[in-house]
């Protein structure tokens, strides 16, 4: 029989890793941003303290290599009191790895903002978590859309990394399968196009969004 | 037409001259750095009254305006809204919260200018954003005054537009709408026509000039001599951080007390 007929054949495997990186693709994804949102405040904070807890934060994600960082999320915390399953480490991984790069680039947006939008806002009476959510995460979000769209294609790759402790996604899937049925082309081949259609969608999903925001910026 | 003159109705007659100022300026003084921007300003603006700041770039007219909201803080000096002290705290020395500062501000309306329109929400969005979210006043009537004022500045065909399709002079009459949707004891102009092409200036200094017959109470930064003559209760001319004089502006477009208005009048009346 030929590698993908047997793919075909164990279709159930991959279908089940593709949907399980779409499950965590989709919460790293509304939570990093949720997060990255939240994060940029304490990064565009007037007191100079708390902006330089948030850089340090978002440089350590950066410098950490994710593989790195999964491993000392399920490994590593346990020595001091902190166990998660491979399922929580992995998806706490994708957060809070995530949720930096996020924080990083949407401070970059509003901090390129046009400052009198902003100061409307202050003349206007808005303060505090109103000013934030009403005049500047809106125009943030927007301006900030292509850079979103980036990173949650990053967010799909790095998911694939979740392998290596375990977690059934679509990439450990792949490999059970080459390894069970020694068909490494096939059940990789096919891995690759669910990647690769999950990354269009977005990139389509983004470009229409786009499209969306283009007259509200 | 809409009202605006609800909160800004002329006194009656029997009215003292001198009653309290709808926002005063106190010895106000104000530096960037090593660079002293206002030394000591007084100056005190009355009910229905249209005050034009004038000066040359640099005299410190829009960083006193800016003072007059608190989005510039003062370093000395007070300003008061109605009497009552604004951007430090009653009886002390310490800054006021933003939350309470926020409350002082949706009494002062502002106008910007390169209009700082919110780009994600159409003009009628803007026009009812802060009534609604900051005043947190009834929607239905909220959105009933917001158009009534877009049509008195004749945009009620572009309520649904978003502001990135409209020209500067629309943008700004949206921008003023904005404001008056607040109804605040006093608007702010920061130079409304100065970011304006030569043949949009008119619509929006048409807009002030109704505004100013309504009894609107207005201070306007401005480089538009023939809105201040045929405007301004009170011209107000600045230079280097100082007020150089003031007057009616018969008195100071026809007779200036001062050579550096003269010279700044020359200038301008050149053409």
């Amino acid at each position: 029989m030929n590698e993908f007929a047997i793919v075909w054949q164990h279709r159930d495997l991959i279908v089940e890793g593709f949907e399980n990186t779409l499950v965590i693709v989709i919460v790293a994804s509304i939570c990093s941003l949720v997060l990255g949102a939240l994060l940029a405040i304490p990064l565009m904070a007037r007191r100079a303290a708390v902006r330089r807890i948030a850089t340090a934060y978002v440089d350590t994600m950066r410098c950490v290599p994710f593989l790195l960082f999964v491993y000392l999320l399920y490994f590593g915390f346990p020595s001091i009191g902190l166990r998660f399953d491979n399922w929580s480490a992995g998806v706490i991984a994708l957060i809070l790895y995530n949720a930096a790069y996020m924080g990083e680039l949407l401070r970059a947006a509003w901090a390129g903002l046009p400052k009198e939008q902003i100061e409307a806002g202050l003349a206007f009476g808005f303060s505090g978590w109103y000013l934030f959510r009403r005049i500047i995460l809106p125009p943030v979000l927007f301006s900030a859309l292509p850079l979103i769209g980036n990173q949650l294609i990053q967010i799909v790759k790095d998911s694939a990394f979740l392998t290596v402790i375990a977690v059934a996604e679509l990439t450990h899937q792949a490999t059970s399968l080459q390894t069970t049925y020694f068909v490494p082309f096939a059940s990789f081949i096919a891995a690759v196009l669910l990647y690769w259609m999950t990354c269009v969608s977005i990139e389509s999903t983004i470009a229409y969004a786009n499209r969306y925001a283009e007259e509200r910026r | 037409m809409l009202d605006v003159s609800q909160s800004q109705a002329r006194p009656p007659d029997d009215t003292p001259v001198e009653a309290v100022p709808v926002i005063e300026v106190a010895g106000l003084s104000k530096s960037f750095g090593a660079n002293t921007v206002l030394r000591d300003i007084s100056l005190k603006v009355h009910k229905s009254e249209t005050v034009c700041l004038l000066g040359p770039s640099g005299s410190g007219k829009s960083t006193l305006l800016r003072c007059m909201n608190w989005l510039e803080e003062p370093d000395g000096g007070a300003v008061l809204l109605a009497g009552q002290r604004i951007g430090i705290r009653p009886g002390g020395s310490v800054r006021m919260s933003d939350g309470d500062l926020a409350a002082v501000r949706t009494r002062i309306g502002m106008v910007f200018q390169h209009f700082a329109l919110w780009p994600h929400m159409t003009v009628l969005q803007n026009v009812m954003e802060a009534p609604l979210h900051v005043l947190k006043r009834d929607k239905a009537e909220v959105r009933r005054e917001a158009e009534a004022l877009l049509q008195r500045v004749g945009l009620a065909d572009k309520m649904d537009a978003f502001p990135t399709r409209l020209s500067g002079g629309q943008k700004q009459r949206v921008g003023i709408a904005r404001s008056l949707a607040m109804k605040p004891d006093v608007i702010l102009f920061d130079e409304p026509t100065s970011s304006l092409d030569p043949e949009l200036v008119g619509e929006v200094l048409n807009v002030m000039q109704s505004l100013a017959r309504d009894g609107l109470t207005m201070v306007v930064v401005t480089h538009e001599m023939s809105f201040a003559r045929d405007v301004a209760n009170r011209v107000v001319f600045m230079d280097g951080g100082y007020v150089v004089e003031t007057g009616t502006p018969d008195e100071f477009f026809s007779a200036p007390k001062s050579e550096r208005a003269r010279q700044f009048l020359a200038r301008y009346t050149r053409g």
